[in-house]
């Protein structure tokens, strides 16, 4: 992430050395300047518009947003949630993606491809194997009658879009671990051992120092795609008090445009900030690793 | 700081694919010696660094510091300071925080630390870079923040894994005789690993030249020179004419070109002598043959001489003549200069 960072002030810095961009050249970005205006910023700016709208008397939307406890605990839920999963995530990642790089063992290949297999999942499918898991009549259902006579079920709550989301940020993190662990310099881990440090100090000076920078991006990554994943959530009921559901149904249920628009940039701001706040960090652990 | 005797005791190493790294070594390594384990690549030098290190475990025999059996224990309970050849200096921290590395894992207080530390930084003369990053130091600073860093737990034995190879010539050079000094006034026992001869032999007071995973030769560096084992070790440390003898006189051995002198009653197929002990004469030499070629070296010039052999003889020759190429050189050697090697 750092070094496309890097690379961009290279170019930025580049591109003021260099002569000026010829004007016939400057043609050839005309279908990009249209694809971006068309697709992304007219829309936005359209969103960011329509948000400020008044309307009933109300308020504009992001008044109306920001003023409402129903509205603000769904979007502190949404980041908790969506922190508590990357956490847990990288956890259980960052373990797995590290063991899986150093060892080798028959079978390992089988199952890193079936660790990461839930990577080819819609969110939708997700959400199903959620219910088929934890649901009315899920597997946990079924071993909660047999043990205590109750059915165990927590599909349709803030556990089940947990497990869900867990499930296919967890694959994300093992990928990208495993292949910051190939690049780490084990000949670090043997210095600090000739120091005298034993396992756990190597794993906390050297190893976590050394994977940093994967684990912030794609913490970063995990978090962004928790804060507006949808489709699990929907599946799983739309009761569920997070903010891509709380969007949906504003617009669709209430047609209250306005509101769905603020809401959306609320959500849009507040998961760029985080993602900023991860870049930074990541181009300052750089810097001094 | 005393220095531990070293042994190591019928230790192998094969691979997990069945090669052997280092066969059945034996080695006892004095108190307080610097030895230089030398050889090519795949000689099994390294391994036998990590063995001692405590980074492999010998398949079969034991490593022992002084008395102390330690081929159990791992490398950070074996009291070792390590320099690695890319020096592994962590990156995140300063070179302050390198040297301090191994006194803070100890549980050393602070005060003694940076006490400590600043003895280590007047020591490789790095006082003024303390609070530096290591990105921002050049190579050579960062070799002697390696070597500062492996002393300053006080190890009982120093090792070090090609700890100049990583520099350029001239630096390397300095840095020889910066580090020549400092292991002879700190009187540790220390075991490097290079394929510098010249290394080698300005820096270990034995050397040991591996070949295969077996030892070679082990001794001085005058003997390794002088007296080579065989025509591996020959020819690895220095360069080496060899002559194929095609039959004998009374007082010499005829070569391709002439006539060796050659008082032993024995009549070995080979014998071999290094370049500097051919002279360019005047008068009749032992010697003659063409010149290829002459290669101006500085302090000395390297001839090539074709005598019909297999291959042109190496003369380096301390005067300053210049000779043409196609001149007709005469060449003399003394008969102690002259050797022969058992395969």
């Amino acid at each position: 992430m750092s070094s496309t960072v890097l690379k961009a002030h290279n170019v930025a810095a580049g591109g003021l050395l260099k002569r000026r961009l010829r004007p016939t050249a400057a043609w050839a970005l005309a279908p990009a300047a249209a694809v971006l205006a068309a697709f992304w910023l007219l829309p936005l700016a359209h969103l960011i518009v329509l948000g400020g709208q008044q309307r009933d008397g109300a308020g504009s939307g992001y008044w109306q947003v920001l003023s409402s406890p129903q509205y603000l605990g769904s979007l502190a839920q949404t980041c908790v949630l969506a922190a508590v999963v990357t956490l847990a995530a990288l956890l259980v990642g960052g373990i797995t993606g590290v063991f899986l790089a150093r060892q080798r063992f028959f079978g390992r290949t089988t199952l890193v491809a079936l660790l990461t297999f839930p990577l080819a999942f819609p969110g939708v499918v997700v959400g199903f194997l959620v219910i088929l898991l934890a649901g009315r009549q899920g597997l946990f259902a079924m071993l909660g009658l047999k043990l205590a006579g109750e059915r165990w079920v927590f599909a349709y709550s803030l556990a089940g879009l947990f497990l869900g989301y867990l499930y296919f940020s967890i694959p994300r993190v093992i990928l990208t671990i495993m292949a910051a662990c190939e690049s780490l310099d084990r000949s670090l881990e043997e210095a600090a051992h000739s120091l005298g440090a034993g396992h756990w100090r190597v794993v906390c000076d050297v190893i976590i120092p050394g994977l940093a920078p994967a684990l912030v991006s794609c913490g970063a990554i995990c978090f962004a795609t928790s804060m507006g994943a949808f489709g699990t959530a929907f599946t799983l009921g739309t009761q569920l008090n997070v903010t891509p559901v709380a969007i949906y149904n504003v617009f669709t249920n209430y047609a209250n445009f306005t509101v769905a628009a603020a809401l959306s940039v609320v959500l849009g701001a507040l998961t760029w900030a985080v993602l900023l706040l991860a870049r930074r960090m990541v181009k300052q652990s750089r810097t001094v690793l | 700081m005393t220095g531990t005797t070293l042994r190591l005791i019928g230790c192998r190493k094969a691979f997990s694919d069945g090669t052997v790294a280092v066969h059945d070594l034996n080695l006892t390594i004095e108190a307080g010696e610097t030895l230089a384990i030398l050889g090519p690549s795949g000689c099994g030098k390294t391994t036998t660094l990590r063995m001692i290190a405590g980074l492999e475990r010998p398949d079969v025999g034991q490593v022992l510091f002084g008395d102390h059996d330690v081929t159990r224990l791992p490398i950070e309970r074996r009291d070792v300071g390590m320099v690695f050849q890319n020096y592994a200096l962590f990156p995140n921290l300063t070179v302050e925080g390198n040297i301090a590395y191994g006194l803070k894992v100890r549980g050393m207080s602070v005060a003694e630390r940076n006490k400590r530390c600043a003895e280590l930084l007047e020591l490789v003369g790095l006082q003024e870079h303390a609070k530096r990053g290591i990105h921002e130091l050049s190579g050579g600073q960062r070799q002697r923040v390696a070597l500062a860093r492996a002393l300053a737990p006080r190890p009982k034995v120093l090792l070090l894994d090609e700890p100049l190879a990583a520099l350029d010539a001239q630096l390397r050079e300095r840095l020889r005789s910066e580090l020549d000094q400092l292991l002879r006034s700190l009187g540790i026992t220390s075991v490097f690993v290079t394929h510098d001869q010249g290394e080698a032999m300005a820096l270990g007071d034995r050397i040991l030249v591996m070949q295969q995973g077996r030892i070679a030769q082990l001794g001085t560096p005058r003997e390794i020179y002088q007296q080579p084992a065989n025509p591996f070790v020959a020819g690895f440390v220095g360069n080496l004419n060899a002559f194929s003898v095609a039959g004998r006189t009374v007082n010499g051995l005829k070569v391709s070109g002439g006539e060796l002198p050659w008082a032993e009653a024995s009549e070995p197929s080979t014998v071999y002598c290094r370049p500097e002990h051919l002279r360019v004469v005047t008068r009749e030499g032992h010697l003659h043959g063409r010149l290829l070629g002459q290669f101006f070296q500085g302090a000395q010039s390297r001839l090539l001489i074709e005598v019909g052999a297999a291959q042109p003889l190496l003369v380096d020759s301390a005067d300053s003549v210049i000779h043409a190429p196609g001149d007709l050189i005469a060449l003399a050697i003394e008969p102690q200069a002259l050797f022969a090697l058992h395969p």
